[in-house]
């Protein structure tokens, strides 16, 4: 039929079309992916699917038995589950999170779990219990976090498209760092049950994807209200997801925050971005200055609320009921040794900071004044898209970074998401696209919209992704040691 | 020798299973006695990735409690984390509410209402091994089966005075919530369970003295039992020169011994936090309607019918109604009565009821539970009135249908305990009576009344008590022309 090995080389979209047509079998681009991923060198899967499974009806569905790689938090019934924590090694759940089930009712079908962060807390994916995850373009460097296992299988044609999760950046920064298209659907339009939580305020599930269109395609099978999920919404029923299909900017208002850009951005990331928004103009797009006067407070908000949340999700990883448990004397002993034993040093840093935010007596300096600041944060993007579409960034401050390097400085690490933070807090939905390169590295352009704002943002990535003519392919540009 | 007097003051806080069909936040069945953990899901196990969702029906007999104490409801549902690690907390928190209790304020039985919150029952610890307790213990085993329960906990403020003003008042309490059909409020199958702060202070001061808690007590015997042994032992500590220690005790009713669980000194810190899972549900003027609709007649309201409507004493009002199943009873019988409803008919029948039915029973029967029918008991009390048996020989009638149930006007054709009257037959034993006590009837016949017993005492021995008293009486003036 079709030679083999350029099969993992189709777009999810290009293969849904091709499976459709009879032009492909969804058993032999399966069995492509699978063997393409059991022999992968980053790292970016801690399980992949032993054997082809019977695609015919999954074939017959709207996404074709188009395989699908999946963050490791996302409970996958009877397969691995384990956040990239110790905690869980092992751990099969007896359930399938609802946009895992979702996606499988749509017609794809699970190839791996891939490798992240610990609980999603990382910015390098360096912070899995199972291991780094190697950068495709450069595998000295990292492939971003906390979702890194996603970002790198679907930038390297390990996965055709891959879920991730994205809590403060989770999805956009590893999706910048590795030369790919990363969502962060709007905060409760896609359910979070049976994601394994970090911050439940702010954690949502988004698509990677090669292209504007695959993400867009998949994101068009996740979201809707799950009444297993009190915070989950859905979409508006009148703003059904599209396929974008403009090549125009034509009248679209974009802005660039004053307090956002600048300091702290590496001078090629700064280049490329300047270098999209004269493309965004060329494409009849405005480009002007907006204030977001709070939005410099994102990240010390965010590092009081999502720790707080942690720390109290992660409370049920005590040792009783599943996954690791330390042999101890008495019940104490038992719940200490489980948590220091098999609870990476992240997670302990991220506990503890939430623990003491949240205790009697701090609460108000804290956690309450945090949420204070969240709000006003929220309410600057509102008075801003009052005078803009769309509101773009550089995804990140840098491009990937070497492996090790800001392992042992916290507050740098953290600083990668000070782009990415402020949106999350407000829980709008903001999409990361490449724009270029810089030392020979991906550059991801951050468009930000209004709540629900989906088609906008990708109707205006589809146009610049046509105009950027990014060459996502790692190898091309090179950097790959042997 | 102790000089001063004390005040007891007492606060109680009530935890009460609703009746739900469900679990609190997910779609367990809720039953009582089901093998263990039969009774369990993703959710109320704790799961990774599993999330709560909130139960409407919950929230509905939340609002039926607060409208039947007379509380403020609050204009949002809203849930917060208690944080606290323990096997029979498998998140780690519970989901309570802290600082927005969906009731506030309200009085019942002169005990004012600080608030009734909603949250979720723990699961069930057993320690296995000859102590029960945890030390000491070979295993400790876990039954999920109730862990998610619906919970109303109910806050007094400390109004109440005695053990038996505690009585009383839960008492009221029981009755009300059986009477709103929101619970079972069975305390030994532990639906209703009750925790009482007790402090005592000088007469006449106003200050509160230290207070401790006295937990889980499972009947109000053992309440009333408790508080008096922890008065007692607080009264001797001060009388002694000593200081209290704030903590938390536990009562065992076989020993009469109080022993200490744990100090409230090294209190725990709960780090509440609003749970981020559920966010707030306005209660509107639809779900306030709706339980008002649902709203049954309360035990206040019912006393107050039955004084003003049936002209009943204060006192067998407040028995009747405050006892729903004993007023469920009367009302069912004065229904049957034969010479309809009126005070002429409830009067009499709820002194039978009360007096003598209850007192044959044993005081805290259910008379529902007897031989006795609501119809028997009206038929009886009918017979009665109109003199066809007299007092006495109702009595015995009662004991019959007690014994063996039936029908009273057959028992009083089958013992023969028609009253013995007209003046046919009863003018011939009255003539024999005087003549058998010639000075006692000198004495009458003198104006000397009181000896009048002893005659009426000869005829009742020798109709076997089925004469009327006020017709012998009669009788014997007109035979002595007095
Ligand atoms: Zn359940």
């Amino acid at each position: 039929m079709t030679n083999l090995t350029n099969l993992t080389d189709l777009t999810a979209k290009a293969a849904v079309d091709a499976i459709a047509a009879g032009d492909l079998d969804a058993a032999e681009l399966f069995t492509a992916y699978r063997e393409a991923a059991a022999a992968e060198d980053l790292n970016a899967y801690t399980w992949v699917a032993d054997q082809t499974p019977d695609l015919s009806a999954a074939a017959a569905l709207p996404l074709r038995g188009v395989p699908l790689a999946v963050k490791d938090l996302f409970c996958t019934q009877g397969v691995p589950s384990q956040a990239g924590s110790k905690i869980l090694e092992g751990y099969r759940p007896p359930y399938d999170a609802t946009v895992v089930a979702q996606l499988a009712a749509a017609g794809t079908s699970l190839l791996g779990k891939t490798n992240q962060d610990e609980f999603a807390m990382g910015s390098s994916n360096e912070n899995s219990a199972y291991g780094p995850v190697k950068n495709p373009w450069d595998h000295t460097r990292v492939p971003g976090g906390s979702s890194g296992g996603s970002a790198a299988a679907v930038a390297a044609g390990l996965a055709p498209w891959a879920l991730g999760t994205d809590t403060g950046g989770s999805i956009r920064q590893p999706a910048a760092l590795c030369g790919i298209v990363g969502l962060k659907p709007t905060y409760g339009s896609v359910s979070r049950y049976g994601m394994i939580a970090f911050a439940s305020s702010l954690d949502q599930a988004g698509p990677f994807a090669r292209d504007v269109t695959d993400a867009a395609l998949l994101y068009s099978h996740m979201h809707g209200r799950d009444p297993r999920d009190a915070t989950s919404v859905g979409r508006p029923d009148a703003d059904a997801i599209a396929l974008p299909t403009g090549e125009r900017l034509d009248g679209l208002r974009l802005g660039v925050p004053d307090d956002l850009t600048g300091e702290g951005v590496e001078p090629g990331v700064w280049t490329a971005f300047e270098a999209a928004l004269e493309t965004a103009k060329g494409l009849g797009a405005t480009v002007e200055r907006v204030a977001l006067p709070h939005a410099g407070y994102g990240l010390n908000a965010y590092y009081v609320i999502a720790p707080a949340e942690a720390s109290s999700n992660l409370a049920r990883f005590d040792g009783v009921r599943y996954g690791a448990r330390a042999e101890a004397d008495d019940l104490i002993t038992m719940y200490t040794k489980t948590r220091h034993d098999y609870m990476g040093t992240e997670v302990k840093r991220r506990i503890l900071i939430g623990t003491y935010a949240l205790s009697s007596g701090f609460y108000d300096a804290y956690y309450a004044s945090a949420q204070k600041v969240r709000t006003l944060i929220a309410r600057d993007f509102t008075t801003a898209f009052a005078g803009v579409d769309l509101i773009v960034t550089p995804t990140s401050p840098g491009v990937a970074f070497p492996l090790g390097a800001k392992t042992e400085d916290p507050l740098s690490m953290y600083l990668n998401d000070i782009f990415t933070i402020p949106i999350s807090l407000a829980g709008i939905p903001a999409l990361s696209l490449p724009c270029g390169l810089s030392e020979g590295l991906p550059v991801g352009l951050q468009l930000a919209g209004p709540a629900f704002s989906e088609n906008r943002i990708l109707e205006a990535a589809y146009a610049l992704e046509q105009a950027f003519a990014f060459d996502n392919t790692p190898s091309a540009i090179g950097g790959a040691p042997s | 020798m102790s000089t001063t007097t004390y005040e007891t003051v007492i606060g109680l806080e009530i935890h009460v299973q609703l009746k739900t069909a469900t679990k609190m936040f997910c779609g367990c069945e809720l039953t009582f006695g089901e093998p263990p953990n039969t009774r369990v899901c993703p959710v109320c196990l704790a799961l990774p990735g599993a999330l709560p969702v909130g139960n409407a029906e919950a929230i509905h007999l939340g609002i039926m409690i607060g409208h039947a104490l007379g509380c403020e409801i609050a204009p949002r549902m809203k849930f917060d984390r208690k944080q606290y690690f323990y096997p029979d907390s498998p998140k780690g928190y519970q989901i309570s509410q802290f600082d927005e209790p969906l009731c506030a304020g309200g009085e019942i039985g002169g005990v004012r209402i600080n608030r009734v919150h909603l949250e979720e029952d723990a699961a069930k610890t057993i320690h296995a091994g000859a102590s029960g307790r945890i030390h000491g213990s070979e295993a400790s085993v876990v039954d999920f089966n109730r862990g998610g329960t619906p919970l109303a906990e109910i806050v007094t403020e400390p109004d109440i005075h005695s053990a038996e003003q505690a009585g009383e008042f839960l008492r009221l309490l029981r009755t009300t919530l059986r009477v709103l059909g929101v619970s079972d409020v069975n305390m030994e199958e532990g639906s209703l369970r009750c925790d009482a702060n007790i402090s005592i202070r000088p007469a006449g001061t106003t200050e509160l003295g230290t207070k401790t808690e006295l937990k889980n007590m499972n009947s109000f015997r053992y309440i009333e039992r408790g508080i008096r042994a922890e008065v007692a032992r607080q009264t001797a500590l001060l009388d002694a020169g000593e200081r209290i220690v704030q903590e938390t005790l536990h009562f065992d009713p076989r020993t009469e011994r109080l022993t200490s669980m744990r100090s409230k000194e090294e209190a725990q810190d709960y780090r509440y936090f609003p749970e981020p899972d559920l966010v707030p549900v306005p209660v509107d003027a639809a779900m306030l309607d709706r339980a008002r609709a649902a709203m049954p007649e309360l035990p206040a309201a019912r006393q107050a019918r039955f004084e003003a409507d049936l002209s009943l004493h204060p006192d067998t009002a407040k028995l009747l109604a405050w006892r729903s199943e004993l007023g469920d009873w009367f009302e069912a019988a004065l229904a049957a009565s034969p010479d309809g409803v009126s005070p002429q008919t409830a009067g009499p029948l709820a002194n039978w009821t009360t007096n003598e039915l209850l007192t044959r029973l044993g005081g805290d029967v259910d008379p529902a539970t007897s031989k006795v029918t609501p119809a028997a008991m009206a038929q009886l009390v009918a017979l009665v009135t109109a003199r066809t048996v007299t007092a006495g020989a109702g009595k015995e009638v009662l004991d019959t249908l007690i014994a063996e149930g039936g029908d009273p006007a057959q028992i009083v054709e089958a013992k023969g305990l028609g009253a013995v009257g007209g003046e046919d037959t009863l003018a011939p034993i009255v003539a024999e009576a005087l003549a058998a006590n010639p000075d006692i009837a000198e004495r009458l016949r003198g104006g000397d009344m009181k000896p009048m017993g002893v005659i009426i005492g000869h005829v009742m021995k020798a109709t076997k008590g089925r004469a009327d008293g006020g017709e012998v009486t009669k009788l014997v003036r007109a035979q002595l022309g007095v």
